[in-house]
C-alpha cells in the first residue's frame, strides 16, 4: 500500500518534468537553448493551451521540425516568428503580439486596476467627508454617504 | 428618478459581461481566422498520390476557381465530410483537388476505392510540408481559390452542404458565365 502510494506521487510529482522534446538537436548549448525557447513560445495549435515544446501532436512534431530547419537556415528569431504568424495567425504565438488592435488586451489589467483605485479612492473621500459633517452617520449606515 | 451610481455602475458592468459572452459563446473556438485569405495560393509541387509520376503545383488549376480539400484516413471527419465532397463533384462546378496529408499512400488509396473519389486531383504530403504553408492545423480544411489563383474561404472541419451553399456557392462566378 505504502509503496502504491509512493509510486503514484513519484508519478504525480515528475510529469511535469516530462517533457515531450527530449533529444539534443544542436550540438551548441547556445543554439540548443534558442531552439527550445522558441518552441515555448510557439503554439500547438490542434491541443491550443499546449506550446509546441510540450505536444507530441503530428503538427507539433513538424513545427518543431519546421523551427529546427528554420534555424540551420540560419533565419532569426523574427523570421521565423513571421513564417509562422504568416501561415496561422497571431494566435501561433503563445504571448500575442503588442499591435493597435491589441492595445487594450495589453492594457486591460492597468485598466482594471485604475477602475478599482478610482472605486476607492471616491468611497475614502465620501466616507471622509460624510465624517466631518456628520460623525454618528458613520455608525449607523457606514456606506452610505 | 435618479438611479444611485452604485446601482448603476454593477449593472453596466455585468451588461458589457452579457455582452461579451453573447458574442464569445456562439463562436466556435475550433475555428481560427486564416491569414492567407486575399493572398495567393502557396506554391507546392507534389507528387500525384496515384501516380508518382504526375507532379501536381496550384498552377494546375489557375483559370478557373478550384477548391483545395485536406484530408487523411487517420482523420475522422474526413470521412464524415466524403459523402458531402462526393455530392459537390457530381454538381461539378468546380474541381476539388485534395491533399492528402501525413498519410499512408496505400491506405489513401484504398479509402478512394472503397468511399469513392470526389478529386480531380490527389497532391501526396506524407511530410506535412505543404499543409504548413497552408496553415493547415487540423483536417478537414477546405479552401476555395479564384480563377486568379487567390485564396478566398477556407472552411475548417467537415464540409457540409449547408457551408457549401452558404459560403462556396455566392463566391463562385454565375453557371451562365462559365463556357
Amino acid at each position: 500500500m505504502r509503496g502504491a502510494l509512493a509510486a503514484f506521487l513519484l508519478t504525480v510529482a515528475t510529469t511535469g518534468a516530462l517533457a515531450v522534446d527530449t533529444g539534443q538537436r544542436f550540438g551548441d548549448p547556445g543554439e540548443q537553448a534558442r531552439y527550445e525557447r522558441l518552441i515555448r513560445d510557439l503554439r500547438c495549435l490542434v491541443c491550443r493551451s499546449e506550446s509546441i515544446a510540450d505536444s507530441n501532436a503530428l503538427l507539433a512534431q513538424d513545427l518543431r521540425r519546421e523551427v529546427e530547419e528554420l534555424m540551420r537556415a540560419g533565419r532569426s528569431d523574427e523570421e521565423i516568428r513571421s513564417f509562422m504568424t504568416e501561415r496561422y495567425g497571431d494566435f501561433v504565438l503563445m504571448r500575442p503580439p503588442v499591435a493597435p488592435r491589441t492595445w487594450l488586451l495589453w492594457a486591460a489589467p492597468a485598466l482594471f486596476l485604475a477602475g478599482g483605485l478610482a472605486v476607492v479612492l471616491v468611497t475614502v473621500r465620501r466616507r471622509a467627508a460624510a465624517a466631518r459633517t456628520n460623525p454618528a452617520a458613520l455608525d449607523e449606515e457606514p456606506d452610505r454617504p | 428618478m435618479r438611479i444611485p451610481l452604485r446601482f448603476l455602475v454593477p449593472t453596466l458592468g455585468f451588461a458589457i459581461l452579457v455582452g461579451f459572452f453573447v458574442v464569445g459563446l456562439k463562436r466556435d473556438p475550433g475555428v481560427l481566422p486564416s491569414p492567407l485569405i486575399g493572398k495567393p495560393a502557396p506554391e507546392f509541387t507534389l507528387e500525384s498520390l496515384g501516380d508518382p509520376a504526375w507532379k501536381l503545383s496550384p498552377a494546375d488549376f489557375r483559370g478557373r476557381h478550384w477548391v483545395f480539400n485536406v484530408w487523411a484516413t487517420w482523420c475522422v471527419g474526413c470521412r464524415q465530410e466524403h459523402e458531402t465532397l462526393l455530392a459537390i463533384a457530381r454538381e461539378d462546378r468546380v474541381p476539388i483537388v485534395g491533399l492528402n496529408w501525413r498519410d499512408d499512400r496505400a491506405l489513401a488509396l484504398r479509402w478512394l476505392g472503397q468511399l469513392g473519389n470526389p478529386y480531380a486531383a490527389v497532391a501526396f504530403d506524407p511530410e506535412g510540408r505543404t499543409a504548413i504553408d497552408w496553415g493547415v492545423y487540423g483536417a478537414p480544411e477546405t479552401f476555395l481559390m479564384d480563377a486568379r489563383g487567390i485564396v478566398v474561404w477556407k472552411h475548417i472541419g467537415p464540409m457540409t452542404l449547408d457551408a457549401w451553399r452558404r459560403d462556396f456557392v455566392p463566391r463562385l462566378p454565375a453557371p451562365e458565365s462559365t463556357p
